[in-house]
């Protein structure tokens, strides 16, 4: 079991409110107020086409990650999701970004992709699990790799 | 932009344009259901008066993995207002993937006038169409279902054994990569819930997305027998078996040869990968590509 302690805390946090949730409503709601808050990428960072690499697996709504080493050694993501009508894969990309830029890549590397169904809810889909839970292990996946000396 | 009757279809009763739902929107003999694979859509808004159906929530049965039974269908549809006379519009997101796939169980259980919205969600709002976050509610019907019939559209997995030893056509509407059994490049990920990669013996590799344009709707039956028939080799007297992942991505496919090529025998495995993937014993293909690099 991760320990609370050892996971970035304003994602802690976010759990935790989920956590309260007990009617799918409330869950729907509280998910799309995420999706509303969702930013693509920068042209600074990239532009389409974007590169294979960055692709989350399995995602259909043709999802992308992004991932920076910030001067203070905190991690900056970045995320981009292709169907305009991929809610779902925003709101999770709005609530990664929101609650993991800023944090060390150690904190990061901790973190769990079954924390998609904490989010979205035990009942969620088969494939659409495997795609969220595939953003989760994208980004842990940049975060441990920045540990292990990044790429250059 | 060609109507749906000027596309050579087998059967275009079943495709409805978005006008005609624009026109239908007040109709008490029309419900319209929204199908979606993404769980969040449907309550960021929706066509005025449009119910949810939810695959996982109305369609699985929630303890086994099958669909609903006879009684829980004639509930769900006495939920949201349909009689076994009125007409069922489905649309939803991703070309009408899951669409198709309400569509499929409401036709299991013999609802005869299911009609698919061509083009889907996406058309329906990039035309500017009104959209609510208003939920309907309609008075509950009698609805008598027929039990449901999984003999002419559904296939199950000793079937599809049967099917693969007889060297009978199997379309396998997964995505290149899948078909050939490649591992995700992600290490520690699920590879699509499934022991093995691959395919089922003798399966031709049509990706569903390729029987729809870019706008969403549904290519003519000219160019889809291109694909099915001139580039793949099927028959319109052919027995063929579609499957996917889940079964979700074919009943697309199982829609496209059914109804708009007019194909005589067509079930849907929903078994698929998933299923097939983790059976014991069973054959499995690779791609010749992958064969020759293990070599």
């Amino acid at each position: 079991m991760t320990e609370r302690n050892d996971i970035p805390e304003p994602l802690a946090e976010v759990l935790e409110d989920f956590e309260w949730i007990t009617d799918r409503r409330e869950r729907t709601e509280m998910l799309i107020h995420y999706a509303d808050q969702f930013k693509p990428v920068p042209p600074s960072i990239a532009t389409p086409p974007y590169p294979e690499e960055n692709r989350v697996p399995s995602c259909e709504s043709e999802a992308y990650v992004w991932a920076e080493r910030q001067d203070d050694g905190t991690m900056k993501f970045y995320f981009a999701v292709a169907n305009p009508q991929g809610i779902s894969a925003m709101s999770l990309a709005a609530i990664l970004d929101l609650t993991l830029s800023g944090q060390p890549p150690e904190k990061i590397a901790n973190i769990e992709p079954d924390i998609v169904f904490k989010l979205f809810g035990n009942e969620i889909s088969m494939g659409k699990g495997q795609g969220l839970t595939s953003m989760v292990g994208m980004v842990k996946a940049f975060a441990k790799e920045q540990l292990n000396g990044g790429r250059e | 932009m060609t109507q749906v009757n000027d596309r050579g279809y087998a059967h275009p009763e079943v495709l409805v344009t978005t006008e005609w739902v624009a026109e239908h929107l007040n109709d008490p003999n029309v419900r319209i259901v929204e199908s979606n694979e993404d769980p969040l859509l449907y309550a960021t808004g929706h066509i005025p008066g449009a119910v949810e159906v939810d695959w996982t929530r109305d369609l699985n049965d929630q303890v086994l993995r099958d669909y609903i039974g006879q009684e829980q269908f004639e509930a769900l549809m006495s939920r949201i207002g349909v009689t076994p006379e009125m007409t069922v519009v489905f649309y939803g997101d991703k070309s009408n993937w899951w669409a198709t796939y309400a569509f499929w169980v409401f036709k299991l259980f013999g609802h005869k006038d299911a009609r698919v919205m061509d083009g889907g969600r996406l058309k329906w709002v990039q035309e500017g169409r009104p959209m609510t976050t208003e939920v309907p509610s309609y008075p509950p019907t009698v609805y008598k279902a027929q039990p449901r019939d999984d003999r002419t559209d559904r296939a199950f997995r000793d079937q599809v054994l049967e099917h693969v030893r007889a060297g009978l056509p199997l379309v396998d509407v997964r995505s290149p990569e899948e078909f050939r059994g490649e591992l995700l490049h992600m290490p520690g990920m699920p590879n699509e819930g499934a022991l093995r990669g691959g395919h089922i013996p003798g399966a031709k590799n049509v990706p569903w997305s390729r029987a729809v344009r870019e706008d969403s709707t549904f290519k003519s039956a000219d160019e889809l027998r291109q694909i099915y028939e001139q580039e793949q080799g099927l028959r319109p007297t052919d027995d063929v078996i579609a499957y996917c992942r889940i079964g979700e991505r074919s009943s697309h496919t199982w829609f496209v040869l059914k109804y708009l090529l007019g194909y005589d025998q067509v079930r849907n495995y929903d078994g698929s990968w998933t299923e097939w993937g983790n059976l014991v014993g069973v054959p499995i293909e690779k791609s010749e590509t992958e064969e020759k690099e293990m070599a």
